[in-house]
């Protein structure tokens, strides 16, 4: 290994990379996992966001739906640093001014509580948009059936309406999964220290930016392909019990 | 619904006892019984007043053109369309409805509903299910019967619509033949008091309506009481105990199949029976 490294010319690199200190190995991990956590808790407020938000729009009140329109305009128009900027410091702010009007006095807010709530406010109104699509795809006649069969509206949901579009939100799904993992990288700007701040710093106090930025790249690139293996899968469960495409359509 | 009540409470003497016991016994034996239903989409009016009294173990045939409402009908007795006015009562239960027709009470929709198997013109089987699952999905999450017991039943059930080795097969992957039998095994497993067919033969291949029209001829020989909506004259005459002919909303013409088809009163109804051949 080490004579590899050698001829390579590496050892020095390892050597940054390498996971326990002076190495910045273990900070970049670390980022990393601070990333994903993120990023999870994201996808996840999102989604519910977009469930509600899709449905809101689909068969809410009028009052619902432009408020909804609102949102996934707005949110849709204003470039994502710039909503992160807003929604962490106006976040934070109203929550001390609450607790402070309450005699609570100012809380620390912990940083990944910040970044899903702001991360996710995003994600939903992508999602109320994937979600929406995908719920008018599913033929009407299965919702019929259905109700006419007296199933419940949120036994309907669960039983016919989600499985029946989950086929039409994957790849979508899919795509703001991705967004969510690189859009933790935006919360570098409000300190938070995910896996591109840590990189950053590695790089700033070693000098060895090449090194950092393309150990963050690598790490980047691995939880896409991890990720679309998976994703691959749940698409594959999806389309169940639908004929394959390939072939058609030529 | 609540007058009846009322009038339950009070006390009564041995002839009104007696009369009030024979309109009992009388309902009893109604399955289904509609009265002066409207239904209005817009401005268009599709439904202008139709009643109809289904018995027990009648089958019911409703044939008319197309646009005069009798998919409408079927389709208001579910309330998958909501009616705007009228009185439904299925098996003696009177649907509640509010002044515009909307109902007052969504659970006894659904209540109602879990009684009535409906069959759809385009079938409408659930496509990320398999036939068992499609079968077994409303016995176990809507009428909670054990799983192991519906699962049971469900193989009962499509053996017996000629499917027994397709359980495991998703629709997709099958003829609208095959797939109209699942979705007639999915309203039986319900066990419903009535069952509705919206013209269950229409999207059919020609060579494949026989197969689907003979299960129906078999449930109609054990005595269910079914509605029928259908294009299939002759299917209609052999197996009808009642034909209604609908024309532009209104009921123009009904009776026993004989007469109707043999000897039809209405000259739409003769014109009608002469284009469908």
């Amino acid at each position: 290994m080490e004579f590899f490294f050698e001829t390579l010319g590496l050892t020095e690199s390892a050597k940054l990379l390498s996971l326990s200190p002076p190495g910045w190995g273990g900070n970049l991990l670390r980022g990393l996992a601070n990333s994903l956590q993120i990023a999870f808790g994201a996808f996840g407020f999102g989604l519910l966001i977009g469930l509600f938000g899709a449905y809101g729009k689909l068969y809410g009140g009028v009052v619902l739906r432009d408020l909804l329109a609102v949102y996934t305009t707005v949110i849709r128009a204003v470039p994502e640093l710039v909503l992160i900027l807003i929604l962490y410091y106006v976040g934070t702010d109203l929550i001390n001014k609450i607790s402070e009007a309450m005699g609570y006095g100012r809380v620390e807010i912990s940083g990944v509580v910040a970044g899903i709530w702001v991360l996710g406010v995003v994600q939903g109104a992508y999602a109320t948009e994937v979600l929406r699509g995908a719920i008018q795809a599913v033929p009407p006649g299965q919702i019929e059936a259905a109700r006419a069969y007296g199933m419940p509206p949120f036994m309907l949901m669960r039983r016919v309406t989600i499985p029946a579009m989950m086929s039409f939100a994957t790849p979508g799904l899919a795509n703001l999964w991705l967004i969510a993992t690189k859009d933790t990288a935006l919360l570098a700007i409000v300190g938070f220290s995910e896996l591109t701040l840590e990189t950053r710093q590695a790089a700033a106090s070693t000098r060895a930016y090449f090194t950092f930025f393309l150990a963050a790249g690598a790490l980047y690139l691995i939880v896409t392909l991890c990720s679309g293996a998976v994703f691959a899968r749940i698409e594959k469960w999806a389309r169940r019990g639908q004929p394959s495409l390939k072939g058609a359509g030529r | 619904m609540g007058g009846a009540d009322a009038l339950k409470k009070k006390p009564m003497g041995a002839t009104e006892a007696a009369r009030d016991a024979n309109a009992d016994n009388a309902a009893e034996n109604e399955a289904i019984r509609v009265t002066d239903l409207h239904k209005s989409f817009g401005a268009l009016e599709v439904l202008k007043g139709v009643s109809l009294t289904a018995q027990k173990g009648d089958v019911v045939a409703i044939i008319g053109g197309s646009g005069s409402g009798k998919s409408t009908f079927l389709r208001c007795i579910n309330f998958l369309e909501t009616p705007s006015t009228g009185q439904i009562i299925v098996n003696g239960e009177e649907i509640l409805m509010r002044q515009d027709g909307s109902p007052v009470d969504c659970r006894q929709i659904e209540r109602i509903r879990t009684r009535l198997g409906m069959v759809f013109q385009a079938f409408n089987l659930w496509t990320h299910r398999t036939l068992l699952e499609n079968v077994i999905e409303v016995p176990v999450y809507v009428l909670k019967v054990p799983r192991d017991e519906a699962i049971k039943r469900a193989r009962v059930l499509l053996e017996r619509v000629g499917l027994g080795d397709k359980a495991d097969t998703f629709p997709a992957f099958l003829s609208g033949g095959q797939q109209q039998r699942a979705a007639i095994a999915r309203a039986l497993a319900v066990e419903p008091s009535v069952m509705l067919f919206d013209e269950p033969t229409s999207a059919l291949d020609p060579e494949l309506v026989g197969e689907v029209l003979t299960v129906i001829r078999d449930l109609a020989a054990e005595g269910r009481t079914m509605l029928l909506v259908t294009h299939e004259m002759k299917f209609a005459r052999e197996v009808a105990t009642h034909v209604v002919y609908l024309f532009e909303g209104r009921i123009e013409e009904q009776g026993p199949p004989e007469q109707l088809f043999g000897n039809p009163q209405s000259a739409r109804l003769q014109q009608f029976l002469q284009t469908v051949g």
